[in-house]
């Protein structure tokens, strides 16, 4: 039969072929004795060959080791052959596979079988151990070992006061970190009252205009003992003023402040959308506020790096890793280019993934994404303080591989995504509610969610071990081709510029338009199973309790921003106001005039048309 | 060719930044032979009601996750009738309950995708509901 001999051929080549294409190079010549043997033989020839890192791989004291013992390489590799010729091809006889090839979500290709012969170049020193460089294993020695990772449940919806209480609710039920949703209009730096936030106010997130409404959102909450995650962007340093003015309201100094504001501008452009003014000041607004922050609130982390959105907008996992680390690089180099040192600095920059459903894929999304950072910090640019190269995270299932049809499924689809989190390795998770394709969580549907985490945590075993899938050969293998392709991807981008270039002309935008149109292709066509939506039907659907937001949350803001407008020193406001403009003209740090204008209870949105009458609205173009 | 090419406006109003249906839509009615106008981000509904006359469009798409089509699909209605339009059609998708697809059509919205329709409906419905108005 054509297609068993095809197959035949096909196996053997890409055996042998693979060992090259994933794994450092085969050695030269074999060396005669094994590297347990002799250590320092097996190492400069095995290892070493690598070209990526190498530079850093040779100075250190231990030379790079290879970690399978050679003989025991040369048996297993007899094995597959003679396996891949007889057995494979007698089975495929029988029962010819599923699918002529597989490969992962992001379209690497999955080989017939793995062995030890396919990682016999594998260095030591590529995965180090937890806590050591290049941390992919962990940025931890002990990992959850020691601290289970933050469950930090995104909440956010209605007026302040109502997501005050779902805080309290959460913290209750024992979540351990705050974070908070902000509405459209919050996030695009539009007041309640403003026309375009017509509809929208407290829809999405929590609705938000001025310092009064934080002082509710964060009411009987004591700031020195939560930390708290803050998702906003382009307000961002309005957002981070007014918290901080809210903890010195409870006498709390911003030194003591903990938590993350998310401020990756970068990803606004290439995937979420809310912005204000145009990428280059709007970088530089994140410069100054990484910039206070690493003198003032050294528990703050001042950006977080966000592949979640460009993940959720179509990319897939390697364009994901690929440019969220881009936009880091970003972030550092006009970091640097301020002045700032970068173990000053780097040891505060987190990340955000997200979770989708290629269960292995993900995880070696985690251990790559730490091995490429760690080496890029280092040798890119010259950190030296380990902290400036560990790679933390926190994680969010995929909101996008939801379905509206057979609701609960996704209860499971999110216990599989938090699943492999834990196993990558995630500092802090999310987990979302099965109701979230239709509207935000009831009380009921997160609770479900946060004990989805804590059913992992507490139940499954996987807190009991520290990166339990390193050695897997498939795993390793499969971080090796993300780490491979992603930085493939971030050469590329190099070459055009950089990041912000890259962004300016569409160049991430357009790659993840065509993979979420590609996506949706293989959905049509069958060719990508999506359990009761093309394949598994069940006619007539559970109906679910969908939160409601209530229409008078509008008017009780705008009615709250009036009273604000109507008690506050005007005089004081327009001052603070013009401060910031002058800030935003010239080189000053931003963050003490917002946060003067900001105590004076001038508006998010007042702010924000400051931004827009220096720098302009940003547009961009409708292509598709 | 017998059929006229159709036109049709994809918009996307109010303030959230989810482009991924809407520019997939686009994609696929455009690979379906028609003529797409995407308006890009962020517009409110006079800007998509302009927009749809000023491009003789035949109908109008509006993509909404946002929770605020209760209040933009009647603005956009509004402006229609206001401007004597009303025989460019209005559909749309996203994230919207199936308790609210009733009250929107009531206002006239012709048809609402929800979660998991695929692009071919979409392209099916186009062509066998919307007149051509050239």
């Amino acid at each position: 039969m054509a297609p068993r001999a095809s197959q035949r051929k096909k196996v053997s080549r890409s055996v042998s072929s693979r060992t090259t294409r994933a794994a450092p190079k085969p050695l030269k010549k074999s060396p005669k004795k094994s590297p347990r043997r002799d250590p320092k033989t097996g190492a400069t020839k095995s290892a070493g060959s690598k070209a990526k890192g190498k530079g850093a791989l040779v100075k250190g004291k231990a030379k790079p080791t290879g970690l399978y013992d050679s003989a025991a390489v040369r048996l297993i590799t007899r094995q597959v052959e003679k396996w891949a010729e007889e057995d494979l091809a007698r089975m495929a006889q029988k029962a010819p596979l599923r699918k002529e090839s597989f490969e992962t979500d992001s379209g690497i290709p999955i080989p017939d079988l793995l062995t030890a012969a396919d990682r016999k170049g594998e260095a030591a020193t590529n995965l180090g151990l937890p806590g050591q460089f290049p941390f992919t294993r962990g940025v931890q020695p002990t990992m959850y070992r020691g601290r289970l990772w933050t469950m930090r449940q995104f909440a956010g919806f209605g007026s302040p006061a109502d997501t005050n209480q779902r805080f309290k609710y959460l913290i209750s039920q024992g979540m351990t970190g705050l974070s908070t949703a902000f509405d459209m209009p919050a996030l695009m730096g539009y007041d309640a009252d403003h026309s375009m936030s017509l509809g929208e106010v407290g829809k999405e997130g929590v609705a938000v205009s001025s310092l009064k409404d934080f002082e509710i959102l964060f009411d009987g909450i004591p700031l020195d003992k939560v930390t708290t995650s803050m998702t906003i962007n382009a307000p961002a340093i309005v957002a981070l003023c007014m918290y901080i003015a809210v903890g010195e309201q409870q006498g709390i100094p911003m030194a003591k402040l903990g938590g993350t504001i998310q401020n990756d501008m970068l990803k606004e452009y290439i995937a979420q959308k809310e912005w204000i003014v145009p990428p280059r000041p709007a970088v530089r607004i994140v410069v100054d506020m990484i910039d206070y922050c690493t003198k003032n609130m050294p528990k703050w982390h001042a950006v977080s790096i966000s592949g979640y959105h460009i993940r959720e907008a179509g990319a897939t996992g390697v364009q994901e890793l690929a440019f969220t680390l881009a936009d880091g690089i970003g972030y550092v180099e006009e970091c640097v280019k301020r002045g700032m040192k970068v173990d000053d600095f780097a040891p505060r920059l987190s990340f955000f993934w997200d979770v989708h459903n290629d269960f292995f894929e993900e995880i070696a999304k985690f251990r790559a994404a730490r091995r490429i950072w760690a080496r890029t910090m280092k040798e890119r640019f010259g950190a030296r303080d380990p902290r400036s190269m560990q790679l933390r995270t926190h994680a969010q299932t995929a909101g996008v591989s939801l379905t509206a049809q057979q609701p609960y499924n996704n209860v499971v689809r999110t216990a599989l995504q938090a699943m492999a989190a834990v196993l990558g390795g995630t500092q802090s998770l999310h987990t979302n509610s099965l109701d979230e394709t239709y509207a935000l969580p009831t009380e009921d549907s997160v609770t479900l969610a946060l004990r989805t985490q804590q059913l992992i945590a507490n139940e499954s075993g996987v807190d009991r071990v520290v990166d339990p899938l390193a050695g897997s050969y498939y795993v390793e293998y499969l971080t090796d081709e993300v780490e491979k392709r992603a930085l493939e991807y971030i050469r590329r981008i190099d070459e055009m510029g950089g990041i912000i270039r890259a962004v300016e002309e569409g160049y991430p935008q357009k790659e993840i338009a065509e993979s979420a149109y590609r996506f949706q292709r293989e959905v049509e066509e069958g060719d990508r199973v999506i359990v009761g939506v093309n394949a598994f039907k069940s006619k007539g659907g559970q109906p679910i309790e969908l939160l409601k937001i209530d229409e008078k949350v509008t008017h009780e803001q705008v009615e709250r921003l009036k009273a604000v407008k109507r008690s506050r020193d005007d005089e004081k406001v327009r001052a603070a106001l013009a401060r910031v403009e002058s800030a935003a003209r010239g080189t000053d740090n931003l963050m003490p005039p917002v946060l003067e204008a900001v105590k004076a209870y001038a508006t998010l949105g007042e702010i924000c048309d400051v931004f827009r009458k220096v720098w302009g609205q940003y547009r961009e173009s409708g292509a598709f | 060719m017998a059929e006229q090419t159709l036109r049709i406006l994809v918009a996307k109003p109010g303030l959230d930044g989810h482009d991924r249906g809407a520019k997939i839509i686009a994609r696929a009615l455009r690979d379906a032979g028609m003529e797409v106008i995407y308006t890009g981000l962020h517009q409110t509904p006079e800007m998509i009601v302009n927009a749809a006359i000023q491009e003789d469009v035949d109908a109008i798409g509006m993509s909404i996750m946002s929770g605020a089509h209760m209040t933009l699909f009647p603005a956009v209605m509004d402006l229609l009738r206001g401007q004597k339009a009303e025989d460019i059609r209005v559909f749309g998708g996203g994230i919207i309950p199936d308790d609210d697809i009733p009250r929107l059509k009531g206002i006239g919205v012709a048809e609402i995708f929800t979660p998991g329709s695929s692009t071919q409906d979409i392209v099916q419905w186009i062509r066998s509901h919307i007149p051509d108005r050239a």
